[in-house]
């Protein structure tokens, strides 16, 4: 028997609509992507509190982090610079607790599994599954920075803003949170495996490092400081701090924001062209 | 006129210089289990993943429910069910959890998804464990848990990329009994590939025996069998068999010997005439005979006869249930 060459993709040449029918209770027609991110999300978001060993470092170091650098450093800079250091040092703690963190190891263990390629034969948005993982990337660190911020309450840092002022800083961070594991997503895509994945946590340290993490800027010699002027987190650190102790200063924000947008356009690039490789077929 | 199940014509891959499959031609009529028999590497996964649309045909094209993989992958997606050679399954998902996330996937309502995986909790026969995290499971628990998820969406048609391997004789039997359940009772056309020549022997309507990316024969397992024309006469021995194994090969009657320790096994064309100068032709090669039985061709010698080869050594001589 032979198929027409030419029969038209979609319509099946002469199908025997009982044996190959489609189960009528299928909606895949009505499925928006929303409602597919939101189902990769869900589940996504449901193994976090079942792997709790893949958060909890991510918890203790910015923590440490916070009471060895105002242990150490609170005095001298308080009397040498005038600054409360302790709400200089926050947002740090909060970057921290921020970047780097991800659902990529799992995503890694989804696509060595094969559990990806079952996604791949369903008919799920294959840019959902990219999105919903990071939805749950953007919930995962807001959570992240709860208990900083708490940490942060206790030893007397305040929002100069209200509730508002409190929303768009774990907003910033979030989004920050979320658009930097971009990298790490196209690393899964591209090998999916997880030393490589791994690894990238190493791009954790020139950003949280080479930027104002101890000290302003116009303290910062002339390499460091040049370093830190292209260092998208300089402007995350720079306006999270003016959440804490300034009025409203969108010359502070608006850098943050595009900065995200930079490197959110950089990464999610990058986790697209590497997504697109992986259900290409090839 | 109908339309096959499965069709592919002249259907080829290659990874680079690497040729995975090549003009593999298939015509799989809707209703069948067909069973794609061959040892590691031979392509069968390549097959597979091609039908069930993860991979791009370097060559050739294949259709599916009258779908074009290549060109149609989602009219196919909604059409088929596959449970591939890892089982898919997330640790850290139950099994009911995993089974509901797959109904979300596919838009089925939740009232719906509900009534399916309670049907569905007795098959898989899970027990308290359904709602366990799937990392605690056993192999023939995530097997079985695969294949309800393949099911969960009703497809017409399964996949099923070694089911058996590595599963333990009462997880198999009770593989092959929903194999056999799915195709008699749902009409499933079923595509399974294994590497256990008694497994295709008794799940598979039709055989492929596939080897070295290239289908080298099909039929019945009775039709297969038939491709072998001689008897086989297997004594097992004592002395250095392998010595006088060229003096064993001169019996008359003898087409072709194969010896693997103690054991000897001749290719004769009528088994009661020859089994008797067999008998006189090892003794006189100074061997003692323990015992000389005569049996008919099993599937491993069609793949002896077909590729030259042994298909497997541990699976040739797996214990018949
Ligand atoms: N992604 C791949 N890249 C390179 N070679 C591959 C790939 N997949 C399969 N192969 C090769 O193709 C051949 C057939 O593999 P496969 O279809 O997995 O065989 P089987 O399932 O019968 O064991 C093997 O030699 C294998 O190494
Ligand atoms: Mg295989």
């Amino acid at each position: 028997m032979s198929l027409s060459a030419d029969a038209s993709p979609g319509v099946a040449t002469n199908v025997d609509a009982e044996r190959f029918g489609v189960d009528p209770e299928l909606r895949p027609r009505d499925q928006s992507f929303i409602r597919d991110v939101l189902i990769i999300a869900r589940r996504s978001i449901r193994q976090l509190p079942r792997e709790p060993e893949a958060v909890f470092p991510a918890l203790l170091i910015p923590v440490f982090f916070m009471a060895v650098n105002i242990g150490s450093l609170e005095k001298l800079t308080e009397s040498a610079l005038a600054i409360d250091y302790k709400a200089f040092q926050l947002p740090v703690g909060i970057v921290f607790a921020v970047t780097g963190i991800s659902r990529g190891a799992s995503l890694v263990a989804d696509l060595n599994s094969g559990y990806f390629d079952r996604l791949l034969m369903t008919p799920v948005s294959r840019l959902a599954l990219l999105i919903g993982t990071m939805a749950a990337d953007f919930v995962l660190v807001a959570l992240m920075t709860l208990p900083v911020l708490c940490l942060g309450f206790i030893v007397g840092v305040g929002f100069h803003n209200g509730v508002l002022g409190f929303l768009v800083f774990v907003g910033i961070s979030a989004l920050w949170g979320m658009v930097f594991p971009g990298f790490t997503y196209a690393i899964a895509f591209k090998t999916a495996s997880p030393a490589a994945v791994a690894s990238a946590t190493i791009l954790f340290f020139p950003f949280a490092f080479l930027t104002t993490t101890f000290l302003p800027k116009d303290q910062l010699n002339g390499t460091l400081d040049a370093v830190a002027t292209v260092n998208p987190v300089t402007y995350i650190l720079e306006a999270l701090r003016s959440l804490l102790t300034e009025d409203w200063n969108m010359s502070a924000i608006g850098p943050a924001l595009l900065a995200i947008g930079v490197v959110g356009i950089l990464s999610i690039g990058l986790a697209l062209t590497a997504l697109k490789g992986r259900v290409s077929r090839n | 006129m109908t339309i096959p199940a499965i069709l592919a014509e002249n259907l080829g891959r290659t990874f680079g210089d690497k040729v995975a499959i090549k003009n593999v031609n298939l015509k799989i009529p809707s209703g069948e289990v067909y069973g794609l028999l061959g040892p590691n590497g031979a392509g069968k996964s390549t097959i597979v993943r091609i039908l069930c649309t993860l991979l791009m045909p370097t060559q050739g094209r294949a259709r599916v429910a009258g779908y074009d993989v290549a060109t149609d992958p989602m009219a196919v997606r909604l059409r088929i069910g596959a449970a591939l050679q890892s089982t898919a399954i997330d640790g850290l998902q139950t099994g009911r959890e995993m089974l509901a996330l797959q109904a979300q996937l596919y838009g089925i309502s939740s009232g719906v998804a509900q009534k399916r995986i309670a049907e569905l909790e007795a098959l898989v026969d899970l027990g308290k464990d359904f709602d366990k995290r799937v990392s605690t499971y056993s192999g023939g628990m995530k097997r079985r848990l695969d294949i309800a998820i393949a099911m969960l969406h009703r497809p017409p048609m399964l996949f099923l990329d070694e089911p058996t391997t590595g599963l333990d004789p009462r997880s198999r039997q009770q593989m092959w009994d929903e194999v056999r359940r799915l195709n008699k009772e749902l009409g499933v056309t079923i595509l399974l590939t294994t590497q256990y020549l008694e497994e295709a022997d008794s799940l598979a309507h039709r055989i492929g025996i596939i080897n070295d990316g290239g289908v080298v024969s099909e039929g019945s397992p009775r039709e297969l069998k038939r491709l072998v024309r001689d008897d086989i006469v297997v004594a097992n021995v004592q002395g250095d068999a392998v010595a006088v194994e060229s003096r064993l090969a001169d019996i008359r009657g003898v087409k072709s010997l194969t010896v693997t320790g103690d054991r000897i096994e001749a290719r004769v064309s009528d088994g009661a005439q020859a089994i008797g100068s067999v008998a006189i032709g090892i003794q006189q090669a100074g061997l003692t005979l323990n015992d000389i039985t005569l049996r008919t061709p099993t599937l491993d010698d069609v793949f002896m006869e077909l590729t030259g080869a042994h298909m497997n050594k541990e699976v040739g001589h797996e214990p018949v249930r």
